[in-house]
């Protein structure tokens, strides 16, 4: 086919990786879901609430997401610039130090190392190991893009330019903080100024961990599936620059109605409005292309979890802006609602659209096919019931949270006591636990068929060796 | 357009973009942090004792934010449930804030002050006995867990604050749970507050 290795080692490597961290993600949620219904689950120190909080959420963010990121970026990387690597045993060190990080990350998170900044938690010496991972990738990237063997850069190489820097300065300016001992810091912002750049950063990093490098991926693999080229290249130029100008606007719709100063609330709230338009420029780009032959939904098993993926994605950006007015705001904000938004965006965009890839690539790798098109489907179908029933229950849930908090009597007293409310989630909270057991066979069902195909795959290998 | 040198030079892809993302971020960060009205300071607040502070670091180990806030907006119904709004001066000394993003369980930024030491105390140990239907974990081992009154005093030559030898030597002792305990009651406190009139 070409004369050169690809370095298919190290991207199998980062795939599995993050397969398994996401499986520890996946169990940890489920444990935290029936610990909000029944606290004689939590066992203290170590698998309390609070705790695991915050495993799940940076095991699934930086474990599954970035360990995706890494791997599925280096294999989209290769193709794009018809070349290896530049550093591969680099990239192969990259591999080890990311697991070693993600393993100290995880017990550091257990101990109780917090810095209590949401999507920041981790203590200084790890984020100092974070930064080291990301100047490994940097370098790596444009390494390999500066000399690459094709003139163009075609748009998911833009996608991973942006999220490399974007990361970087998000990721530095946020854990600057002043260490006090080995395992210990504080912020070295205080009071407003520290929650203005906690969720600058926060929001950002949906943005350029949940977001751009997707798209990176969405705009790669779509075509390569379906055979079917981008509709509008114009449009993903405008969708790409207006994305990446706006986003970064948008924290403070965070810290609505909190003493952080109002202007930077209302600007936060209109370009969170604004963004619709990029966002929806790339579902657009989506739907289109797969619109000039409908029937690949059908007959071609990748499709329908990419357009369902960019479809969670553009439902996503509108409830997500739709949530930052100040009218909405008041009544679902701290509620159970925004939960339910975070995971239609994580389970239903980012989990689809990692899956397609790695569906994709799995095969590649080996020069074969997927194990099993039915597995996949059954998959596919669990994993939609999962995270519809999930995200629908909590933003049942949180509205009538919201609701009841703001309840007052004719005479202008509170309608309801916090613990009034309180155990009216019960049966919701219930549900979501059976919703996140739905979507946890279904990444089953995804795991056995990847590991089937590789079996498959190394069969083929040694028979031909 | 899409045959501009831009899209061929990584490097000079790479300076726009970080151009691009940083408009924003001067004009919401930096700016702002520059300005007098991101870093207030109420008459009354003070700095964290020792006590107070390691119960903080408490409050930071087993990621209370994840369930709490400590925020009340400026809305009819959440000053009636936990007293004044907060203000944007009550935080000069929370590296970082705490104000959170989730209530699980109610806001805290009034609770200082509202219920006697030995309330907390016993809610932290067994909440259910309180309220049957909360859902909030047993605190009760945090009594087992002695503070290292050196590690507190590190803490607070790090933040700058100020405190008396004794503060130290009379943490001796004491437990994460009494710290804990002590932090609850300094928060929100260096505001007035009118009662609220329910839970």
């Amino acid at each position: 086919m070409s004369d050169y290795q690809y370095d298919n080692q190290t991207v199998k490597g980062f795939i599995l990786s993050s397969i398994f961290w996401g499986v520890v993600g996946i169990v940890v949620g489920l444990l935290l879901s029936i610990q909000m219904w029944s606290p004689s689950h939590n066992f203290p120190p170590f698998f309390t609430f609070g705790r695991l909080r915050v495993v799940h959420t940076n095991g699934l963010a930086f474990g599954l997401g970035i360990g995706a990121i890494f791997g599925i970026s280096y294999y989209i990387l290769m193709r794009l610039t018809k070349r290896p690597l530049l550093f591969p045993k680099l990239a192969r060190f990259h591999l080890h130090l990311f697991n070693v990080a993600i393993a100290l990350a995880a017990v550091s998170l257990f101990a109780g190392m917090n810095q209590s900044l949401e999507y920041a938690e981790l203590e200084w010496p790890l984020d100092i190991g974070v930064v080291i991972l990301w100047v490994i990738f940097a370098v790596n990237v444009f390494g390999t893009i500066i000399k690459r063997k094709e003139e163009q850069m075609y748009i998911s190489l833009w996608y991973i330019i942006a999220t490399v820097v974007a990361v970087a300065v998000l990721y530095i300016v946020n854990n600057l903080s002043i260490p006090a001992g080995l395992f210990k810091s504080y912020h070295l912002f205080a009071g407003v100024n520290s929650a203005n750049v906690e969720w600058w950063y926060g929001h950002n990093a949906v943005g350029f961990i949940f977001t751009t490098p997707i798209l990176a991926m969405f705009y790669y693999f779509l075509p390569k599936s379906t055979g079917m080229p981008i509709y509008s290249h114009r449009l993903s130029i405008i969708a790409f620059w207006s994305l990446t100008f706006g986003y970064l606007w948008t924290g403070a719709h965070h810290l609505v109605y909190t003493p952080l100063p109002d202007w930077i609330q209302t600007l936060a709230i209109v370009f969170t409005i604004f963004l619709i338009a990029p966002s929806w420029g790339s579902v657009v780009n989506g739907f289109y292309t797969v619109g000039a032959d409908w029937s690949k939904m059908r007959t071609n098993y990748l499709t329908k979890f990419f357009i369902w993926g960019i479809a969670f994605y553009g439902l996503q950006t509108v409830q997500g802006p739709t949530q930052a007015l100040r009218v909405v705001s008041q009544l679902i904000h701290y509620t159970d609602w925004v939960p339910g938004h975070v995971h239609m965006g994580t389970m239903g965009w980012v989990t689809m659209t990692v899956a397609a890839c790695i569906y994709y690539i799995i095969p590649k790798i080996y020069n074969t096919e997927i194990y099993s098109e039915k597995v996949a489907n059954i998959h596919f179908w669990l994993v939609l019931i999962g995270q519809l029933m999930f995200s629908i229950t909590m933003w049942i849930t949180g509205i009538q949270q919201g609701a009841m908090w703001k309840a007052v009597n004719p005479d202008g007293t509170l309608k309801y006591t916090f613990m009034e409310v309180l155990s009216k989630n019960y049966p919701y909270w219930q549900l979501r636990t059976v919703a996140g057991l739905i979507f946890t066979v279904g990444m089953l069902f995804f795991i056995y068929n990847i590991h089937m195909t590789i079996r498959k795959g190394k069969a083929l290998v040694a028979a031909k060796a | 357009m899409a045959n501009s040198v831009l899209y061929k030079n990584p490097i000079l892809f790479a300076v726009v973009v970080t151009v691009v993302v940083l408009i924003g971020t001067v004009v919401t960060l930096f700016y702002p942090m520059m300005t007098a009205e991101m870093h207030p300071k109420l008459e009354g607040l003070k700095p964290y004792t020792p006590l107070e502070l390691a119960g903080k670091d408490v409050y930071q180990q087993e990621g209370c934010i994840g369930c709490h806030t400590q925020t009340v907006r400026p809305l009819k119904a959440e000053v009636l449930r936990y007293g004044e709004y907060s203000k944007a001066g009550e935080f000069a000394y929370d590296q970082p804030f705490l104000w959170g993003s989730k209530r699980t369980g109610p806001d805290l930024a009034r609770i200082g002050g509202k219920y006697p030491d030995a309330w907390h105390q016993m809610h932290f140990e067994d909440p259910q006995s309180f309220f049957a239907e909360s859902n909030m974990p047993k605190y009760g081992w945090l009594k087992n867990n002695k503070l290292n009154p050196s590690d507190v005093e590190a803490h607070m030559k790090a933040l700058g604050f100020p405190y008396k030898p004794d503060e130290i030597t009379a943490l001796n002792g004491k437990s994460e749970l009494d710290a804990l305990v002590a932090y609850m009651q300094v928060i929100g406190t260096a505001v007035k507050k009118p009662a609220a009139q329910t839970e």
